[in-house]
């Protein structure tokens, strides 16, 4: 099947969600370590 | 939630594919990254001018929360003023009322961002910092954008609320509290507002006509709109001197802020007498300037004051 533009954008926007859960994962553990070293207000 | 019809959008639009085009840059624009960077901004200074104990890495996150809390409120707002937007000038080649990415997309992509915002808030500083971003996501959504905007002059007067809390929230994050500080730099934005918008619409009053949007120049007239501009920069001066007045700020800040400000009111006073185009403009571009500088100020007064 040949790779149209919309797939590629399609694939584009599904690259850019698979960075923000991961961004988000990452975001998560270092708040975590951050709070529990006492960092928290 | 009803949304008023659109023109040209939805799906009823003539292009059947509405948002299979969507391009993540679009979803960015969605967040208007540039109200967003500036809530952020003044955020970040509530936040720094607190001087907690927070960690750098949590106060980071606490900055990033209240900008996509900005940034999921602006993507509702396109939402819900996509009609809005479609029929102006300035606006119409947003996302929505382009047809690059659908209504739902774009009310779904706000509520879980300004959600995620909130919670992260929560989870990072403090439960009041993030009840204070809830309360002003929900208050920019509900009551200036559905309730106020096409109903009353007042709407940005009232509606600038919202934008006014983000040192608030800054604080709250560092502190758990609310304090005088703080509350005098919402008074600053809440009224600075009316004077940075009222200007942008002297010059796109037809804009605003055509959409039917009640702002002041469409309802009240350009003598009168020009007036209040002035009346709003006057008064502006009691909130951006009281940090210094109360030696909440040092001399540089104050020295600052009488610079700033007679620049401001001098450009309103020229606005009200003569009210050309390129004047309202120059006003328009000079408050974001005046904002960004005062805040700015605090920020070194408190490093060079430390």
């Amino acid at each position: 099947m040949p790779i149209t533009d919309q797939h590629r954008r399609k694939r584009g926007r599904n690259l850019a969600l698979a960075g923000v859960l991961v961004a988000l994962v990452i975001l998560f553990y270092f708040m975590t370590l951050a709070r529990m070293g006492g960092g928290g207000s | 939630m009803a949304r008023p019809s659109a023109v040209g959008i939805g799906p009823d639009a003539p292009n059947t594919r509405l948002g299979e085009e969507a391009r993540v840059a679009d979803f960015f624009a969605l967040l208007k990254p540039r109200v967003a960077a500036l809530v952020a901004f003044t955020g970040f200074v509530g936040l720094w001018l607190a001087g907690g104990t927070v960690h750098p890495f949590l106060a980071a996150v606490a900055v990033l929360a209240i900008a996509l809390g900005s940034g999921g409120a602006g993507a509702i707002n396109m939402w819900y003023e996509a009609d809005i937007d479609a029929r102006m000038t300035r606006t119409r080649s947003r996302p929505v009322p382009a047809g690059r990415v659908s209504p739902s997309a774009a009310l779904g992509f706000g509520v879980v961002t300004a959600t995620f915002a909130v919670m992260t808030l929560a989870l990072a500083t403090t439960y009041l910092a993030a009840g204070l971003l809830a309360g002003a996501v929900l208050f920019y959504v509900f009551v200036y954008t559905i309730w106020l905007k096409r109903r009353t002059p007042q709407n940005i007067v009232i509606g600038g609320a919202a934008g006014a809390l983000p040192p608030v929230i800054g604080w709250a994050a560092a502190t758990g509290t609310i304090d005088l500080f703080p509350l005098l730099l919402f008074g600053l934005i809440f009224i600075w507002t009316p004077a940075h918008f009222w200007a942008l619409a002297l010059y796109k009053a037809e804009d605003y006509a055509r959409a039917s949007v009640p702002m002041l120049p469409v309802v009240a007239g350009q003598a009168e709109t020009r007036r209040q501009i002035l009346l709003y920069a006057v008064a502006l001066q009691a909130f951006a001197l009281a940090p210094w007045a109360l030696g909440l700020s040092g001399a540089l800040y104050g020295t600052g802020a009488v610079v700033l400000g007679a620049g401001f009111v001098a450009l309103a006073l020229a606005l009200w007498r003569r009210g050309t185009v390129s004047l309202a403009r120059a006003t328009f571009a000079y408050s974001i300037l005046y904002l960004f500088l005062s805040f700015a100020l605090l920020i070194v007064d408190r490093a060079v004051g430390r």
